[in-house]
Formats: structure tokens, sequence, C-alpha cells
């Protein structure tokens, strides 16, 4: 049944959606085989320092005399999987709290949602240095300090669906057949719910990277030498003759951020129920 | 009017001159090479002080073929056929009548709205909710009658007098969700009359109504026709409306008008067998000898 | 109507408010009854609190005051939990087929529930394909999608999946009003129909007089949220007391080709409507 609505007509796909996909897809290849292949060690400092990019090192080394493109490719490895299971865990979170907010109504969802608020009400950057500083600076340290503000844009997309769906003929339907609280939630309201969440967890995956980088380059989150972009473009400032140092890495998180935008936004145009395709879906 | 209009009876027979000739329109929605087709060819002459009734299913392309005359089309929406307004009144009328189908936008918004004019079964879609009745009502006769704001007044509240909304110029303030579903068809109906049009569609107007606020809302349709002289085409699922008021009615299926004729024979002596078919499934059509009247009868 | 110990459902003095800017009654002091295999219509204009009772009924309405009891027991409101086993034998069919039926899930899945419903009741099993051939649809219907079906048969498969519950007491709130003219005379008659069939009482709730004086025994006809008149349909249809019952009666354009208008009221809501005419309840 869900392949069945999670089918995507070939008209439908816009050009750009492709293209992002295929781009997420490559830097999701290279960012779980990069180890296995990159030219050199992406921590050894064997090579000629802050040289430009030539035959041996396409995109020059660092002023510790590592390659950058090993380190940039590696890199993918560092950030790509936090990001995602950051917006997983968010997504699971978020649209659990969500659901039960919505479903149960009442107390349940004044609490949850005042419990939102609060969350939404931290800046994210003085967060992480909370964290950083209670827990010690880490990657893992910045994506627990990212997680918790950022699960109530789960819970509450989730609610207002189920608030929505609570009143709809065919969940009253299914209460007044004694289905339990369980089982309308699955059956009746989880498959409503998971396209618009898909979409934005695909959107929220380029803002994660984003966020995992800029608290990297802040110090934040991932130490050296670990490569990682967001420290790369930070080492970069101490070089700003030496252009290659940042520019790759500024390009890797410009890609891959729009790749995973583009994905969210055709995702949107389907699964909208106002466009064109869900409406040919639905007749 | 026209010196035309003026000399016509009310009961007028149905050979009289029609003011609005639909011929051969057909409607297909989609893609320009292949659209699908919505209507499949009608024609039907509306006549002034008659009204014109096209009863069919939801799905039959009765809607489709009304919002054909006024160009409220879809953008991806392909007409053929020929809708001539004969109508001394709009410009670049000759003797042949204006073709409206292909007209330039310009030229069909001055038709529209003025010389035809359109009623919705949902008259909250047709009223502006943010502006009052007064303001919606002068606008119009401003825009189309070049009319000034005293003299606009008085028309609006002239108009609400005709289509008995209480306190007409206390309502002139009102805003729409202020007015029943009903007091809001009349005000939809004194706007479509605003600018004297010579035809008016009228979709559905009483499906959302209870059946009391209804039966006025035919009341007036009607005599809004046999005095102004209104040649009125009224789309509706409902036999019973159709044969309250209709003079003439089409019965519509799939795309197609399968009969046309005067009311009496259309209830009394149907031709085509969907037409039978569509009496037939009347709840008053199925008197003593239902099924369900027996066992009625028997388990008493 | 006076409650006996064997009617099915009995309403007494329901009172149901919604609070917003202003506390509006839309149900004011209403009592009815339903005896087993008996069909009881309940009809009026919008908003004169007929699905506000009809919600009150099956437990999603929660009533300011006054009770609504089924074989003798109070019908809980439906509220977060799990509806007790026992009241899934009271179903309802709902008015807009659009969204009476699960978009995800084949018609026949749908059915099912209905099935597992009467089981969990320890009720007779059956399958989804009887109950489509019992509402005139195909079998092959089962592995469909609600949207590749017509308001019609959706509403078709909404009864269906209701009736598979095998319920004593099926409420229907308008389930005909968004059928093509066509249909709705035969699916109301059909819904009479496979409700005795059942044994089962039905409430049906309509605005639609001709419907109702086809496929009821009683008629309660209610007027801003009170009943002003009831009983035999046909003596209601015939010789109606209330003057509201008479405006709606003579409002009524009669389908026979004529070219008679139909009776219009001289006002919106005259006050001799809202009379309250102990004469007009409980006409046998």
């Amino acid at each position: 049944m869900t392949r069945r609505w999670l089918r995507i007509p070939s008209a439908w796909v816009t050009p750009l959606g492709v293209i992002g996909a295929v781009i997420a897809a490559f830097w999701i290849v290279v960012a779980f085989t990069a180890q296995f292949w990159v030219p050199f060690d992406p921590l050894a400092q064997v090579l000629p320092r802050l040289q430009a990019p030539g035959i041996d090192t396409i995109m020059g080394t660092d002023a510790l005399g590592r390659d950058i493109f090993s380190r940039l490719m590696t890199g993918a490895g560092v950030t790509i999987p936090l990001a995602l299971m950051l917006v997983v865990m968010s997504m699971v979170v978020g649209t659990l709290i969500g659901a039960i907010a919505g479903y149960f109504g009442k107390w349940v969802d004044e609490v949850l949602m005042r419990l939102t608020d609060l969350v939404m009400a931290f800046p994210t950057v003085i967060l992480a240095m909370v964290v950083a500083a209670a827990l010690g600076p880490s990657l893992f340290n910045a994506v627990i300090a990212a997680f918790v503000v950022s699960w109530p844009q789960y819970a509450r997309m989730t609610r207002s669906i189920v608030l929505g769906l609570r009143t709809q003929n065919y969940v009253m339907a299914g209460r007044l057949l004694g289905f339990s609280p369980f089982k309308t939630l699955r059956v009746d309201v989880a498959p409503n719910v998971v396209g618009p969440i898909l979409v934005l967890a695909s959107l929220d995956v380029g803002t994660a990277i984003l966020l995992l980088s800029g608290l990297s380059f802040l110090g934040l989150g991932a130490q050296p030498p670990t490569a990682e972009w967001g420290s790369m473009i930070s080492a970069a400032m101490a070089n700003f003759d030496s252009w290659w140092i940042g520019v790759f890495p500024g390009l890797a998180i410009l890609t891959v951020v729009m790749a995973f935008n583009f994905v969210g936004d055709s995702l949107r145009d389907i699964f909208d129920p106002t466009s064109q395709m869900s409406k040919a879906r639905a007749r | 009017m026209t010196d035309v209009l003026n000399t016509m009876v009310p009961d007028a027979e149905a050979t009289a001159p029609a003011v609005l000739s639909v011929q051969g329109l057909t409607v297909g929605i989609g893609p320009r090479k292949a659209p699908k087709p919505i209507v499949t060819g009608i024609s039907l002459d509306l006549v002034p002080g008659r009204i014109h009734g096209l009863a069919g299913e939801s799905g039959s392309g009765k809607t489709v073929s009304s919002l054909a005359i006024l160009g409220l089309l879809p953008a991806n929406a392909t007409v053929g056929g020929s809708i001539t307004l004969f109508d001394a009144d709009s410009n670049g009328a000759g003797p042949g009548g204006t073709e409206l189908i292909g007209m330039r936008r310009r030229a069909l918004n001055r038709i529209r709205g003025r010389r035809i004019a359109m009623i919705f079964q949902d008259p909250s879609s047709s009223l502006h909710p943010q502006l009052t009745v007064g303001s919606q009502l002068t606008d119009h006769v401003r825009t189309h009658l070049k009319l000034g704001r005293e003299a606009a007044r008085d028309r609006a509240i002239e108009l609400l007098t005709r289509v008995r909304v209480p306190n007409p110029v206390e309502a002139l303030g009102r805003y729409p969700h202020q007015f029943s579903g009903g007091q809001r068809q009349r005000i939809a109906i004194a706007i479509a009359l605003a600018c004297d049009p010579v035809v008016l569609l009228a979709d559905e107007p009483t499906t959302a109504l209870d059946v009391t606020v209804q039966a006025g809302i035919l009341h007036l349709l009607r005599d809004l026709a046999d005095e102004r002289q209104l040649a009125v085409l009224l789309v509706t699922h409902d036999l019973g409306v159709m044969s309250a008021i209709a003079d003439e009615v089409s019965v519509m299926r799939h795309g197609v008008i399968v009969e046309t004729g005067p009311r009496e024979q259309i209830f009394g002596a149907p031709q085509h067998a969907y037409t039978r078919e569509l009496l037939e499934s009347l709840p008053s059509a199925q008197g003593a000898d239902t099924p369900s009247a027996i066992q009625k009868e028997a388990g008493r | 109507m006076s409650a006996s110990s064997n009617d099915l459902l009995s309403v007494t003095d329901l009172v149901i408010e919604y609070h917003g800017a202003s506390v509006v009654r839309a149900v004011d002091g209403v009592s009815l009854s339903i005896a087993p295999g008996e069909v009881l219509a309940l009809v009026g204009e919008s908003g004169c609190g007929k699905s506000s009772l009809a919600r009150a009924v099956v437990g999603m309405e929660k009533p300011r005051s006054g009770s609504v009891s089924y074989r003798g027991q109070a019908v809980p409101l439906l509220g977060v939990r799990r509806r007790p086993t026992a009241f899934t034998s009271i179903q309802m069919v709902f008015q807009d087929p659009n969204s009476s039926l699960n978009p995800r899930i084949r018609v026949g899945a749908q059915i099912t529930e209905g099935i597992r419903a009467a089981l969990a009741r320890g009720e007779a099993g059956s399958k989804p394909e009887e109950w489509l051939e019992r509402v005139g649809l195909p079998t092959a219907m089962v592995s469909r999608y609600a949207h590749e079906l017509s308001g019609g048969q959706r509403q078709r498969v909404a009864i269906a999946r209701a009736l598979a519950a095998r319920p004593d007491l099926l409420v229907a709130d308008e389930p005909i009003s968004a059928l093509d003219a066509s249909s709705q005379a035969s699916v109301a008659d059909m819904m009479r129909r496979l409700a005795l069939d059942a044994g089962a009482g039905l409430l049906f709730i309509s605005h639609d007089l001709a419907i109702v004086r086809l496929i009821a025994d009683r008629t309660v006809v209610m007027y801003r949220g009170q009943i002003v008149e009831s009983g035999v349909s046909e003596r209601i249809w015939e010789d109606p007391a209330h003057p509201y019952t008479r405006a709606l009666l003579s409002a009524i354009p009669a389908p026979d080709g004529r070219g008679i208008l139909p009776a219009a009221p001289a006002a919106e809501a005259p006050a001799e409507w809202r009379s309250a005419l102990p004469a007009a309840l409980d006409r046998v």
C-alpha cells in the first residue's frame, strides 16, 4: 500500500528534484565509502604545506600538509551520517510527541505544546555552547544540542495534521467500530502524516548539515584534527590567501544542502494535496 | 431594453427569437492536443421571459456548459461551437448577434456581468466576505453603468427591495455573514440584476437552501423572469425545482443533451429512456407499491 | 414519546449546547425512542439540531443535560479510550461520502474492520464480498481504493462497513444528500431494507421529506432544537398539524410537470413555527 502512493510518476518529477536526488545520493555514497578510496590519509601531514591544486593534489593541501581532497571526501562521512541521524531522531521523537498531543488533546496537548514552545525559544548556538561547556565540545554533543531544538517542528506539524484528522468521518467510523487509540493512530492517522513529515525531514537534512558545520566552524562541534567541513573552513581563515582551503569545503556544503532542498521541494509538490499531481492521484 | 423585448408578452412561446443561442458547444479540459471531452455538442436557445432548465446528474457537464457561456472555464479548457448573444445593447452586435466564443477578454468582460449575469449554488462564494453588501452592490453598478454615488445607492436600495431583502437601507451597511443563506442568495441575485442583464445563468441556485427558503427563491426567479423579460438558464439536478419553474427542459447526460422539450412533455411524456429513468428514480414515483411500502404495511 | 423498557434507544430531555462567543443551544430538551426493527426519521432544516442529536446518540457529542440510553444503558462518550465492545452495535453512516473512507486502505479491508467488530461481540463472521453484494456493488470492488469510486459507491461502501459490524441500531446522518438524485431513493430504500433484515433500528436523518415518507415508520420534525411534530409518517404527511410541518410540506416542489410553484412562507422563520403544539406530538 505504501509503495503504491509513494510511486512518483515520471512526468511529475521536476528536473531540479532529479538533480538534487542524484547529488544527494552521490554524497551519501561518498560519506560511507570515502575512507576506502581516498588517495591520502586525511590526517597524515606528509605533503608540502599550502600547495595549490595540481596534478597530485587536485584540491591542494592545507597549512599542515594534509590533502584537502581526501579530507573533504572523508569529511562527508563525518557530517552527513550525523545530520541524517539528527533528522531521524528529531523526526521520530517529534512525530510521536505531536501525534500524542494531537490525538489525546486536552491537558496532554496543553503540556506537550507548552514544552515545544519552551524548547523552540532556545537559541541553538547558545544551547550548543552550554552543552559544549557541560559535556565538552564534540560533534556528538553538537548533535545532542541540535536535537533538543529541532524536534518541535515535527511535533507541531504532526499535531496539526492529527487534529485535522481527528474529526474526519473515517477516523470517527473506526472509533465507532471499537478501534483502540493505537490502532486509530496506526491505521487511520499515520499514513496521512508520513508524506508531509518526509517532506519536512528532507528539507531539514540540509539545515542539519549547515547547523553541524556551523557549530564545528565555531569550535563547538568536531575537534581537530577531525576532517570536518565546518572546521576545515574555520582553519582556512588563518590562511586567507590560500583560497582552496576554504572554497572546496564551502562548495561541498553548498551542493549537499541544495541537493537535499531540491529533493524536499519536489517531494512537497508530490505530496501537496492542492497540487495538480495529488489531485490526479486522488481521482 | 430594446423595443423587441418590450413588446414580448410573458407567455411568449418557445418560438420567440432567442436572446442567447448555443449551437454545438463542445468543451474539453486538459492538454490542447488530447483534451478530455466534458461537453460534446449541446445546443439550446434562451428566450426572454422564459426559464430554460438544464437537468442532469453530477458529471453530466451541465455546470461546465453554463460556465462556458460566461467564458469562465479554466485556462486549460478548449471550447468549440458557437454561443451567440442577440442583444442590441452590447457593442458590435450586428443583425447576426455577437459571437462569444473566441471573443477577446476585454470585450467579454463588458458582456459578462452586464448583459449576462450568473448566480451560484453557494452565494457566499460570490459575495466578498469583508465588504458590506452596499459597497458590493454600488461598486458593481458604478463600474458598469457609470452612475454617481447617490444614484448608485438609490439603485442598490431599489434592487434589494426588489429581491425582498428586509430593511434594505440597513442591509446596505451589513456584511454577507450577517445574513441567512436565503438572504445571501437574494443579495447575490440583486448583484446579478444590478446592470439589467438580458440573460441570467443560475447554477443550482437553491440546492444549498432549506426547502422553505428555496420556495421563496423560486418565486423570486419566476417573477423576475416575467417582469424583466430575463432569459434564464436554470441548472439543477432537482426535478421538483425543474417542474416548478422551468418552461423548457433539457436533460443532459455524459456531455450531451439527450432530450429537450416543453416542461409538460418532459415530465408527462418523456421520449428518451434516460429521462424516464430519472423520473422513475424519484421518491414520489415509488408509490404505494414499492417493496418498502409493502413491508411497512405488513409490519404494522 | 414515552420510553418503554423494550426500546432499543431512548433519548430523554436531551440538551446540547455549544460554547463559542455565545452559548448556542443546538438541541433543546428532545426526547425520542426507537424500537428494534423500526425506522425513525428525523427531519428539519439545516441547523435545527438534528445532526447534533445524531452525534449524541452514538456518543460523539457530550450532552449538557438529559440522557441517551441504549438497551437501558447510558451510551458512553467517545473519548480517547477504546469504545466498549458492547456499544459497537451502534453504528453510524455519515453525510459526506468523500471523507467516510480511509483513502489509503482498500475497500475490502475497511469492511473487514466492520466484520471484526461483529466478531468481537461474538456475532457471526462474514466476508466483505457479501456486504458489497448486499449494498449493490460488484464484489471485485474489495481491492479498490476510495478515490477509484464515485460518491454513491463510496457511500454504499460506508453503509456496508457499518452493517458488517452487525449493528442493532444504525444512525444515518443525511446519508443521501450528497448523492445524485437518481440514486437517493434507491440508497435510502436499501438502507431501510438492510436494517430491517438485520432486525436493527434505523435513525435516519434527512431534510428530504419525500424520501423520509418513503422509508420511515415514524417521523420526528425538529425546528430550532425542539421537536415540533412527531408520529406515524403517513399521518404527518397527509395531515400535518404544526404550522412548521405544514410550511415544510407545502414548500416541496412536486415533480409533476405542472409548473406549480411551491408555497413560500410569508416571512423567513415566522414566530408560529416555534410555537409548542402538544396535539402535534406522538401522532398515530
